[in-house]
């Protein structure tokens, strides 16, 4: 009976759009408009909160390039997140690879500073590359090996992550010259240029790693879709008993996977450390890496997807920041409510509307007459 | 209530899923008193039709009257009040628990537990004695054999009150032993005046116990008729729509060299359980060795092991001389690239990703053969070019190599994974249950298609649980009880009853057989 329900269960296909497009924006507006009421209660326009987080994250110039920046972070741990979800994995530690490739990014601006750009931009994100993916390594190899939950590992080694930054930070590469926690500032022959010294636009963040970003994009399009290494990724993903069965190894895949998973995340590094803070800090990783998952699931782990759920978090910064500004009652706490009910309404809640919206369709989608086989 | 009145009778029953009509305007009678067989092939919609009547799904129309009176059911509880029980295929109980819990699960009747269960016991042994169900109602279910289990579940029924009782493919995990037993319960049910209705795709059974038959066919009802006056050939040819052969068409083996050789194999999985004990077998070239068994005496074990996806725990395996056991050459993928097929016993698990379209699964285990690969990339469209071929040689339909594997019916399912197999034209073919789930016609065309492997002079291994299955396909039988071969015999010389003595563990039926071979 089980095989009959699985064959009657999903006769009509559900069309891409209903699935990719319509279900998330769904998701979004839900997530809008129990925001619209929470402001709505604390005694404000939400409407006119809508207006000025969209003026704020498009509005002008300027608030383009805020935007784009923050995206760039978000592309970079959504693809993390993405690549290992391919693989079968959540992986929740792209926050703790984030700053790991932090670090490996600030060692070769700091001591390497003597290359000329050309050469440092390749071994910065090689380093940022490789620490991320190193910290990947470890959580991997106990999941494929010794069978511990990689959830489990991959938080943990969050926090060991931040301890390492602050004991870095606090001890070792402290700039002897400061007080604060952080390093001495990288020399500007090792910055990574900005976008408006290329293109004619307002000094904004936005660097070169955005188009680094879309690069990587593209490439995991590749990776997944189009070699023998994301097939047996895939394979691994959905069905490890199959990929057992096709002489595929599900706990070499799952290292290579969160190796992978890591080097992305940590490119985080490359952006915030490279391209704007300019030294080490404490907590540069921001959220990005948690955020990651939302921007994976919201995305349905498809660069394409990611770009756009990492554009509408860039967004949700930027004009969230704007919005703590211009509004007097909504402050930096409530523009974090209004992320994380998108983030619970396209992450967690992502199959409450799911069913619904389905069985809408296939009462209206022209009726194809099908035999029963 | 008269006496007249059909114990069930259905009225043009309609239910569709989406735009799938999986009953058409099905009417059904069913005599009070009998044993009603239900037959289609995979898909026909008995399922469907009996989850409405249990109550699982609702009719879109037509009604469903019980003993004359027209009943509104809505979910199980209705149904069960109705005085219609069900056995599923799959068990419903609490291995945990005792007999007697388990039935009375759901139905303690008050707060003080201990005395319920004291009148469930006298009224269970009552039922006991009344249909000869011999079960210990102290024992756990967990420790009890299959065919105890299913009384358990058929006690249950009764002890709800069960007036109708319906069993879906209930012989799939029995020997035919058990399965001869169950009947004579079958018929003591009857005989106290209780309606049985029978679904199965097995004719041999139909054949054997029941008194009426409906016939489905693609999501309608296309005949009833009396047992005595049809035949195996003929309820074959209704449910297909067109007539088929039941029995496989084959020249003699010619058996040649031993490709093969399975010595002392032993395996013991990781929570130290024996799964395998001192194998021995010979794959010849040009021939077919069956495998016989009741499922879970290693059978799944075995295959795996040869398929390279378990490494033995002791014992050799030869492969034209060569020792694989040990070597680089024993896993997975170095094993297709000596010459090694396997069709697994679960394409669901292992032999399909159900969510990789056609062309996907047309590579799996052969992704990295050159012609897939155009240096870093996968070649897309080499593998649907392949599909494609596969699907016109093995007549797959959907003709569609972009569908998505779970959008097949099993039987085109199995087809995949069989071309898929047998087109790299290996040297070797483990096959297990290469017909589960597969309607007849599909039936046909595999066994076919072995016959044709063996008569270009592979060596075949075929693992089933359908004993007719591995008669009329095998040239040698081997039979596993418990992880160790009974026996083996030829298979001209080995008849049902012997198979299912040797099945359940019983080692001199093939005393006499063995001195032949």
């Amino acid at each position: 009976m089980a095989e009959e329900k699985v064959k009657f269960g999903a006769p009509l296909k559900i069309p891409g759009w209903v699935n990719y497009a319509l279900i998330p924006l769904v998701n979004l507006i839900a997530a809008l408009l129990i925001s619209g009421v929470v402001i709505l209660i604390i005694g404000d326009n939400p409407i006119e909160a809508l207006k000025v987080l969209i003026y704020g994250a498009f509005g002008y110039p300027e608030a383009v390039g805020y935007t784009l920046y923050y995206t760039t972070n978000f592309i970079f741990t959504g693809l993390a997140v993405a690549i290992a979800f391919h693989c079968g994995l959540f992986n929740i530690g792209a926050e703790g690879q984030a700053a790991l490739g932090g670090i490996g990014v600030g060692l070769v601006c700091l001591y390497m500073d003597w290359m000329p750009l050309w050469m440092i931009i390749p071994f910065a994100m090689g380093a940022a590359a490789i620490f991320g993916a190193a910290w990947a390594y470890i959580p991997a190899y106990l999941q494929a090996k010794r069978g511990s939950h990689i959830v489990i590992t991959t938080i943990m080694f969050n926090f060991i992550a931040a301890s390492l930054m602050t004991y870095l930070l606090v001890e070792v590469l402290i700039d002897p010259n400061g007080q604060s926690p952080e390093s001495r500032p990288i020399i500007e022959t090792t910055w990574l240029p900005y976008i408006h010294e290329v293109v004619s636009m307002p000094k904004t963040p936005l660097n070169l790693s955005f188009v680094y970003a879309l690069i990587l994009s593209a490439g995991f399009y590749f990776l997944v879709w189009h070699t023998r290494w994301g097939y047996e990724i895939r394979v691994v993903g959905q069905n490890e008993t199959a990929a057992r069965y096709a002489g595929i190894s599900p706990s070499k895949n799952i290292i290579l996977a969160m190796m992978i998973s890591g080097a992305l995340a940590g490119f985080v590094g490359v952006n915030e450390i490279q391209g704007v803070h300019h030294r080490l800090i404490l907590d540069f990783t921001g959220g990005y890496g948690f955020a990651g998952i939302a921007v994976a699931l919201m995305g349905r782990n498809h660069p394409i997807g990611i770009f756009l759920a990492a554009l509408l978090f860039g967004a949700l910064y930027q004009g969230g920041s704007e919005l703590a500004f211009e509004m007097k009652s909504i402050n930096k706490e409530m523009v974090i409510v209004i992320q994380g009910l998108i983030i619970l309404f396209s992450g967690a809640l992502e199959h409450m509307f799911r069913p619904k919206i389905e069985a809408i369709y296939r009462r209206f989608a022209p009726a194809r007459p099908v035999e029963a086989r | 209530m008269s006496e007249q009145s059909p114990a069930l009778e259905l009225r043009r029953i309609n239910k569709s899923f989406g735009p799938v009509h999986a009953n058409k305007d099905i009417s059904l009678s069913v005599d009070r008193g009998s044993i009603h067989g239900i037959v289609g092939e995979n898909g026909a919609g008995k399922s469907t039709l009996m989850s409405i009547v249990y109550g699982f799904y609702q009719a879109d129309s037509g009604d469903i009257c019980v003993n004359g009176q027209n009943c509104h059911i809505e979910n199980p509880q209705s149904s069960i009040e109705a005085g219609i029980g069900m056995v599923h295929q799959h068990f419903m109980l609490v291995d945990t628990f005792t007999v007697l819990e388990n039935i009375v699960l759901g139905v303690e009747g008050g707060y003080r537990l201990s005395a319920g269960l004291a009148s469930a016991r006298k009224e269970l042994i009552r039922l006991e004695k009344e249909y000869a169900l011999e079960v210990n109602v102290d024992a756990t279910v967990g420790d009890l054999p299959v065919g105890l289990r299913q009384r358990v579940e058929i006690l249950k029924a009764l002890y709800r009150g069960a007036e109708i009782l319906i069993l879906d493919e209930p012989t799939g995990v029995l020997t035919p032993q058990e399965a001869d037993h169950l009947f004579r319960i079958l018929d003591t049910l009857r005989d106290q005046g209780k309606t049985v209705i029978l679904i199965t795709h097995k004719l041999r059974e139909i054949m054997a116990i029941t008194d009426n038959v409906s016939v489905m066919r693609r999501g309608e009802m296309v005949a009833h008729v009396k047992t005595s006056e049809t035949s195996k050939a003929a309820l074959a040819e209704l449910m297909v729509g067109r007539s088929v052969l039941l029995q496989v068409e084959k020249e003699p083996a010619r058996p040649k060299d031993t490709l093969v050789a399975v010595r002392n194999l032993t395996y013991i999985d990781a929570d130290d359980v024996p799964r395998l004990k001192d194998i021995n077998l010979d794959l010849k070239a040009g021939e077919i060795l069956g495998i016989a068994g009741v499922s879970g005496n290693g059978q799944s074990e075995l295959l795996e092991v040869l398929g390279g996806m378990l490494t033995p725990t002791s014992g050799s395996i030869r492969f034209e001389g060569k020792e694989l056991v040990g070597s680089k050459a024993f896993a997975a993928r170095n094993l297709r690239k000596i010459g090694f097929g396997h069709v697994p016993e679960d394409r669901h698990r292992s032999g399909l990703v159900l969510s990789f379209s056609a062309n996907e699964c047309t590579v799996l285990g052969y992704h990295d053969k050159p012609e897939y690969n155009r240096g870093l990339r996968l070649d897309r469209r080499a593998m649907v070019e392949t599909c494609q071929t596969y699907i016109e040689k093995y007549d797959v339909r959907p003709p569609d190599p972009y569908l998505k594997a779970s959008g097949f019916s099993g039987g085109n399912q199995q087809k995949l994974v069989l071309a898929r197999e047998m087109e790299q034209n290996p040297d070797v073919l483990l096959v297990g249950q290469p017909t589960r789930g597969v309607d007849i016609g599909a039936i046909e065309f595999i066994h076919k298609q072995l016959i044709k492997m063996r008569d270009a002079g592979k060596a075949i291994l075929v693992v089933s649980v359908e004993i007719e299955e591995v008669m009329s396909l095998a040239d040698r039988i081997a039979v596993m009880f418990d992880g160790g071969i009974v026996g083996e015999l030829a298979a001209s010389e080995a008849t049902e009853a012997q198979l299912g003595l040797m099945m359940a563990g019983v080692r001199d039926a093939s005393s006499g057989a063995k001195a032949a071979v």
